[in-house]
Formats: C-alpha cells, structure tokens, sequence
C-alpha cells in the first residue's frame, strides 16, 4: 500500500510540468572539439526541431540557445591609488565562474524570457554568474562582478547572440556558436529552451568535450606529469639551437 | 599563421613571434644581454599569461646566450674563470629570490614588486651608465687621454685573490660572489638573466675590460637562466615549449647578427644605447604604474593566497 503510494508520487514527479505537448528534438554538429597545434577556434552547430503532439497553441514560439565552459576559481583585483602608484588593493573571490557562456537566441531575451524563468533557468549571463559564491573583502562586490562581465566580454569569452538564432515555421530552428581559441579544456553544456509569452516550454541538454589532441595532448601531459624532464628537454632544445646557429653562422662566414 | 600553444592556451600568429624572438636576440647579441628585460613584457603584450611569459622567457634566453657565447668564444672574448665564479654567486642569489618571490606571490603584492624592480633598477643603471658612457665618448672625441680604469681601492685588499688572465685582473672572488648572488637574486625575482645589471656592474665594480664583458655575462646568464627555466618547469609548469622553441629559431639568428654589428661598434657607443633602451623600458613601466589604468579590475585565475 504504502510502496504503491511512493510509487505514485515519484511517477507524479517524475513526468515534466504539463507533459509538454511540444518537445525539442536536437543534434549537434561536432560533440568533441579536438584543439590541435593549428586550432584557432571553431564553430558548433546546433540544430533542432519541435515535435508535436497536438496542433501548436497560439503565440510565437522563441528558442534560446545557450553555451556554458567548465567553471573556474577566479580571483578579481581592483587598483587603487596609493601614494601616487596604481596597485591592487581591493579583491574578490568567486569559486566557480564560467569560463565560456555564449547566449544565442530568437529575438531580443528581455522580450522572451520572463524574469522568474531567468531566475530559475539562470540564462543570462549575469544569472549566471551571480549563481555562485562569492567571498569578499571588497565594499562594493557588485562592482567586481561588473567588472568581470566586461573584461569577460572583451575577450569575447563571454558573447551575447541576440536574434541569432534561425526558426523556421516554428518547426526548425539553427544556431552557429562560435567558440574562440582560447578555450579551457572539460565539458560544455549546451542547454536549448523553447519558449511561449517569456515561459519555458521544454528544455534538452547537450554536452561537448573539448580537449587538446596530438602534439598539444602530448606536450601538455609531459609539462604535468614529468615536469623535470619536460624541463630539461626544453633546456636541451634551447642549447641545442644556440649551438647550431652558432655553428651555421660560422660555416656561412668562411 | 596561427598557432595554439599548449601552455599557454592562447593562439598566436607563429611570424609575429619569430620576428619578436629575432629583434630581442639581436639586441642580446649585440650587448651582451640575456633580452628577458625585454621578452617578457613584450609576451605579456600579445596576450601571454605573466607567469608563462616569465618562465618561457628564460628559456629562450638560455638559447640566445649560448648562441652568443659561442660567437664570443671565437674572439677569446670569454673569461670562464670569472664566469664560473660569478654563476657560484648567482645560485645562491637566485635560490634566496625564488623563495622572497613565492613569499610575495602569497601577499597578493607580486605583480606591484615586479614592476617596481623594474623602475628601480632598470631606471638607476640605465642613468648611471648614460652618465658615464656619454662622458667617455666626448672625453675620446676631444682627444684627451683616456683615464685608466685601475684604482686600487678596498675592493682589492680583500682576501681569496684569485687571477684572472683573460680579464687582466687579479682580484678577491669575493667581489664577483656578492655581484653573481645580486643578479642572481634580482634575476629570480624580475624573471630575467640579469646581464643588464651584470654589464655595468662588472665594467665599474670589477673593472673588467669592455672587450671580455659581454662574452662572460653571456656564459653566467646561461646557467642562471637554466636553472629559472627548470625551477618554473618543475614547480609550476608554465614553460611552453612551443612558444619557446619560435622565440628560440627567431632568437638565435638574431643573435648571430647582433653578435656581428656589436663588434663594429665602439664600446661607448654600444653603451650609450644599451642605456637608452633600459632607460626606456624603465620608462614605460614606471607609466604604467603612476597613469591611471584604463581598466581599474583585473581577473586572474585561481584561488586567493
């Protein structure tokens, strides 16, 4: 009786809000990015269509693609002037900040996103930082987020796709991601959300791995689990170069 | 064409470095420099991270050195006794900065002390052999005769003398420890060989000749800049082997060729420019600290210390 009864919620719990009568079937088109010696960022495609069980309900139908790197501790300082001199003062810690977040989408997001779906979906990017903690020594640790935002977006880590995002009859849908090359290594979720007058009606998620391959692969295992002799394989091409230019020059000479 | 670095995680145009690599060693052939001075900031320009740029730095700096040192030994112009007897001192000074760096690095205060090294040091030697190589080429100019540079000061009532033939001089070795141990201190400390301060400081504290100066920083500023490049390999991986090796193939050409020009120079025109480019790297990183930043935040990763 009482199994039954469990058994009964967690089916309850276990069916998505109002069984979604429209659902996201998407692909990618690469899910490993593979960062070689000649890397220089690459592009992931994602695509998609909506399945149907019943003709649509009335309203557009918005997609909202977004692209989220592994998380990384990150120290933010700020300079202040102290006798005359520009030095750190101020710093703030955040434990864990995305180090890539791209978000694509249909149009412009404060149109097709409801603030409680932003807060409980964490979309945009400032959601999606402010997420997680934050220690500080700082007055103002607003401002240190602020800060990162911008720094963030000027490498282009961080990018805002506005109406990028193609739909086709409410059907299709296409999003180009661009992910440039100074990627960190580890997971990137891919999270699609479609949705109706500012509600998520579906969501799908995605991984891709991205990782270094061949001579970088090697490289970077070799700089981290045999640093002595990575360290003396670069002295040894050091001293190896300088001879043998010393020595090519001195031919050249007579 | 575009290159990925695996150290350093960012792509960089592979021509750019190899040109950067073949003017700093140009420089570093022609005086006598190791070019970390010069290397590291200019890698921290082109979006290299500070700590990659300071360890790879040094390693490119071993490559030029050894292709200039072996130029120098053509001419006899290396005093491998005094060499040996400086890079004594400069382990031990550079052990002592390895750890007063892992020690301000744990203050939150290290770029601030880098920079102000910098000033400091680059500012005062670039002045003061400004000053005095000026002096000297007027002073052969007007024709009058040139001063010997032998004064007998305390310098030579020290014990432990010790001859050294190639430079003429027969001096205590301790003199050159205390010199080797304060480059080696401040090369730990800046990232750099040290052959700006160990130029000027054997010429006017050692009294060496010009002609032998050159080669045997040189030969101290390969040991010293080895052991930085194994030190930052083995405690925090940040050589990159690749952005190495292209600073590397640029470098020891440029060595080569500024190995040649140096020796058609006269030794005060040589450093009268060497001072003028100290000067000037002293200049612009003394702006940078007393201008106000155009971004006031920085974001560096990992944890606070």
């Amino acid at each position: 009786m009482r199994a039954a009864a469990i058994a009964f919620t967690l089916a309850l719990l276990g069916t998505p809000a109002g069984a979604a009568p429209e659902q996201i079937v998407a692909g990618l088109s690469q899910s490993r990015v593979s960062i070689t010696a000649d890397f220089d960022g690459t592009e992931i495609l994602v695509y998609g269509a909506v399945k149907r069980d019943a003709p649509a309900p009335d309203g557009p139908l918005q997609v909202i693609v977004t692209v989220e790197g592994p998380a990384t501790s990150l120290t933010i300082r700020k300079k202040a002037r102290r006798g005359g001199i520009w030095i750190n003062s101020e710093a703030v810690h955040i434990d864990a900040a995305p180090s890539f977040y791209a978000v694509a989408t249909t149009g412009p997001l404060d149109r097709i996103l409801s603030d409680t779906e932003d807060l409980r979906y964490r979309i945009t990017p400032d959601r999606a930082i402010r997420a997680i903690g934050l220690t500080s020594e700082a007055d103002d640790p607003d401002g240190f987020v602020a800060a990162l935002m911008r720094i963030r977006f000027a490498e282009d880590r961080f990018r805002m796709l506005q109406g990028s995002v193609q739909f086709v009859e409410d059907t299709l849908f296409r999003a180009d991601v661009v992910l440039p090359a100074n990627l960190t290594e580890g997971e990137y979720n891919i999270r699609i959300f479609l949705t109706r007058e500012g509600r998520v009606v579906d969501t799908q998620d995605r991984v891709v791995f991205v990782r270094k391959e061949g001579l970088e692969r090697f490289l970077n295992n070799l700089a981290h689990d045999m640093p002595l002799a990575y360290g003396l394989l670069a002295l040894a091409l050091a001293g190896l170069a300088g001879w043998g230019a010393s020595a090519a020059f001195a031919i050249m000479r007579r | 064409m575009q290159l990925y670095l695996p150290i350093a995680e960012v792509s960089v145009n592979a021509f750019l470095i190899l040109g950067l690599g073949g003017i700093v060693g140009f420089l570093s052939g022609m005086f006598g420099v190791g070019g970390g001075f010069l290397i590291t900031p200019l890698l921290f320009f082109i979006g290299v991270p500070p700590a990659v740029a300071v360890a790879t730095g040094a390693n490119q700096v071993v490559a030029s050195s050894v292709s200039g040192v072996l130029a120098q030994m053509r001419r006899k112009a290396v005093d491998m006794r005094m060499g040996a007897i400086l890079t004594v001192g400069g382990f031990i000074g550079s052990s002592i900065g390895v750890w007063v760096f892992r020690k301000m690095t744990a203050l939150g205060q290290i770029d601030l002390f880098v920079q102000l090294s910098y000033v400091l040091f680059l500012g005062l030697i670039g002045a003061m052999m400004l000053q005095e190589s000026v002096r000297a080429w007027l002073r052969t100019k007007s024709g009058a005769p040139v001063k010997r540079s032998h004064i007998h000061t305390w310098v030579h009532g020290l014990p432990l003398k010790m001859k050294f033939r190639a430079s003429g001089l027969y001096i205590s070795v301790l003199p050159p420890i205390a010199v080797g141990a304060v480059v080696g201190f401040l090369a730990a400390i800046m990232g750099v060989g040290g052959g700006f301060i160990m130029v000027p400081a054997m010429i006017y504290l050692l009294g060496m000749p010009t002609k032998v100066v050159v080669g045997t920083s040189l030969f101290q500023i390969i040991f010293v800049t080895a052991f930085t490049t194994l030190a930052h390999a083995v405690t925090s991986q940040t050589v990159d082997i690749l952005l190495a090796f292209l600073l590397i193939a640029g470098g020891v050409i440029g060595a080569q060729l500024g190995t040649r020009v140096g020796v058609r120079l006269k030794a005060e025109q040589l450093r009268i420019l060497l001072a003028l480019l100290v000067l000037t790297v002293s200049f612009k990183i003394a702006l940078d600290l007393l201008l106000q930043p155009t971004e006031l935040y920085s974001v560096t990763p990992g944890m606070l210390p």
